[in-house]
């Protein structure tokens, strides 16, 4: 279905390019078809789509499938980091999370919407430590959530007592497995949560107060915004993020494993929001820009991977994006180039 | 009139005490809690630790933030075995590998300086890259086989004590470094521009403190220092081992603020990280005296102490505005 297939791919891929020449995506957007671009060409089988049991496979869906944790885990963090904040905890709150939903399935033995429930909830009440911390405590953001970074994965082997908790569940492995009309279950929850935030934030106001608030908080204090609230909820949703991220990644391995589930993740997260346009001095966000930018970090790892590069080593190629994404984003470096380009003009 | 803690002391006299509390704790509940060898490896096992913190809190004084002393120290570890595997002498490996460290940090601070970058996203970047060149050098856990490791290390510069005991050179490394630096930090002009830029960059502008060598310098400190942490861990662990140390940079920043260190910056002390380095010790060997308790309880311990210690400076910060 190649043949057939990839014009079309890269036709919309064009279009979509088209369409965003003048938006803040279009950057991120560019590096990602540049990247597909070289996989095309150079890396044989990238492309390749089967369907299988009316199942699709192939490279670019696993980048769909393995990056969804990510792109979870961004959406929330876009609106922290849009209150010009920050959330280190997330990839140890999903490791409670999964350790949560686990154990409910396995010691407790409970049906698994329940564990589902249970798991998101106790990721939601880590969201609300984080957000009282920075909200009502008013201590800085990163060391607010520095806390939970260092004791969550501690937290997280307490309730898998040191072991890693392995489960049968099909509803529970169905969340990191399962597909549905022929795509992983994974494309479509992304999906979906980024259709409803989206909504949320850009259908309501409420958009518009993170933004403003990310700003400017003492000027959005006096006009008679709630900044504290509005700063405690973003926490609160980063943290239901990170738990739905927690159970699709204890699901895809049917276990929980508490030293290791969203390892670096929260780093990856934070990544991806910068990558897809979002300043970390708070302000303005996008959150197609951060998935864009999670599929963009899913697809150099799945690239490195694809040529056989040591997934020990894949953290430099890895370090040179961020370096090159940050200089590039450098209002400092903009100038100097722009008024590099002047200095040509006028000799 | 009484005499009063000025409020920046009170953390560190709290963390101090904190530090006796815990000692005296272990020492009334476990017979051997007391004994001097106890104490000594206390110094001895946590040293790499202290040293590399002592790191991170120049750059947290100076108002940043170091995300890659974890992968720095398991970089030199691995640089340092991989040369003397191939017959380089241990003094010249250890010497390259701080020069390394050195020029990485100030790779670092020239990016953060020049193009005005965030200091958590270049050191992000600097930590996947210290890591990922760990693995390159050599990709799995190489043990350090040389007479001067083993004897000139292990047994000259180790000071006896008594016949079945010695201090071992990492901790005797671990308390010149933070002496060296305590007297950097309170009595050169690195110091006090490190505080001043820490404090208020502006201000420290407006009074003529040369912000960009400052920043720059303060990395290539912390650089240096993340490397000679490396360097005290090779003594300890006699091999190098790139995907070790993990999550140290949170150990040191957690050992930092515990010690009384601000994170916004301007605020705290180098000895006070040392105490923060030996309570973060205690509870290690509190647990594994105790011995039913595992090990995931240091980490919630000491986020737990994180957490106190944060609210006591939100507190004392809180009440007396303008002393920040």
């Amino acid at each position: 279905m190649n043949a057939w297939f990839d014009p079309l791919f890269w036709a919309a891929f064009a279009a979509g390019l088209f369409f965003t020449r003048r938006e803040r995506i279009f950057w991120p957007l560019l590096a990602l078809g540049l990247l597909l671009l070289f996989n095309q060409l150079f890396t044989p089988g990238f492309f390749d789509l089967e369907v299988r049991n009316g199942q699709l496979y192939g490279t670019r869906v696993d980048i769909l499938n393995q990056g969804a944790k990510v792109m979870l885990l961004a959406l929330g963090m876009t609106l922290v980091i849009a209150t010009a904040g920050v959330d280190l905890s997330v990839g140890a709150i999903m490791a409670i999370a999964g350790a949560v939903a686990a154990q409910a399935v396995t010691a407790a033995a409970l049906p698994a919407p329940v564990a589902i429930a249970a798991g998101l909830a106790v990721a939601g009440l880590a969201g609300v430590w984080n957000g009282v911390l920075v909200a009502v405590l008013r201590i800085q953001p990163i060391v607010a959530t520095l806390i939970l970074m260092v004791a969550g994965r501690g937290v997280a082997q307490l309730i898998t007592g040191g072991q890693i908790v392995n489960f049968t569940d099909p509803t529970l492995s169905f969340l990191g497995n399962g597909y549905v009309f022929g795509l992983p279950f994974t494309v479509f929850l992304v999906a979906g949560m980024f259709g409803a935030t989206a909504w949320l934030t850009r259908r309501t106001a409420l958009g518009l107060f993170i933004e403003s608030v990310g700003d400017n908080e003492t000027a959005s204090t006096f006009t008679g915004l709630p900044a504290q609230r509005v700063k405690f909820l973003a926490y609160v949703f980063a943290g239901l993020c990170a738990g739905l991220a927690g159970l699709v990644a204890a699901a895809n391995i049917r276990s929980a494993d508490a030293n290791n589930a969203g390892l670096y993740l929260e780093l990856d997260a934070i990544l991806a929001v910068v990558v897809g346009g979002t300043a970390l001095t708070g302000g303005r966000f996008t959150l197609a820009g951060s998935m864009i930018g999670a599929l963009l970090i899913q697809t150099l790892t799945t690239t490195l991977y694809a040529r056989n590069v040591s997934a020990d080593i894949a953290p430099v190629p890895k370090a040179l994006v961020i370096l090159a994404v940050c200089l590039l984003q450098s209002p400092v470096l903009r100038a100097k180039l722009a008024a590099l380009g002047k200095g040509r003009k006028a000799a | 009139m009484k005499p009063r803690l000025s409020p920046q002391v009170i953390p560190l006299a709290v963390s101090a005490a904190v530090l006796v509390i815990l000692y005296v704790v272990g020492c009334l509940a476990f017979p051997n809690f007391g004994s001097p060898r106890v104490l000594i490896n206390l110094f001895g096992d946590n040293a790499f630790l202290g040293v590399a913190a002592v790191g991170a809190t120049f750059v947290i004084l100076a108002g940043g933030i170091d995300l890659s002393v974890g992968a720095v120290v398991a970089f030199t570890g691995i640089f340092i075995a991989s040369l003397v595997g191939q017959g380089y002498p241990p003094p010249v490996a250890i010497g390259l590998a701080l020069v390394v460290g050195a020029g990485f940090g100030a790779f670092m601070g020239t990016l953060i300086h020049v193009f005005a970058l965030p200091p958590f996203l270049v050191t992000l970047g600097g930590m996947f890259l210290a890591r990922g060149l760990g693995f390159v050098v050599h990709p799995q856990s190489l043990s350090i086989d040389a007479p001067f490791y083993s004897d000139v290390i292990a047994q000259t510069l180790s000071i006896p004590v008594s016949p079945r005991l010695s201090i071992p050179f990492t901790a005797v490394c671990l308390v010149l470094v933070v002496a060296l630096a305590t007297v950097a930090a309170r009595w050169t002009t690195f110091g006090r521009n490190v505080y001043a830029l820490g404090s208020s960059e502006s201000s420290a502008r407006l009074m003529g403190v040369d912000i960009g060598r400052t920043k720059i310098l303060v990395y290539t400190l912390a650089g240096f220092l993340s490397a000679l942490g490396g360097v005290v861990a090779t003594f300890y662990m006699q091999s190098g081992n790139p995907a070790s140390f993990v999550g140290l940079e949170l150990d040191a920043i957690a050992a930092t603020v515990i010690g009384g260190t601000l994170l916004r910056g301007g605020v705290g002390f180098i000895p006070g990280t040392l105490v923060g380095v030996l309570i973060l010790g205690v509870i290690q060997t509190l647990i594994t005296f105790q011995g039913n308790l595992n090990t995931w309880w240091t980490r919630i311990a000491v986020g737990g102490l994180l957490f106190v210690f944060i609210l006591l400076q939100q507190l004392l910060v809180r009440r007396k505005p303008g002393t920040r």
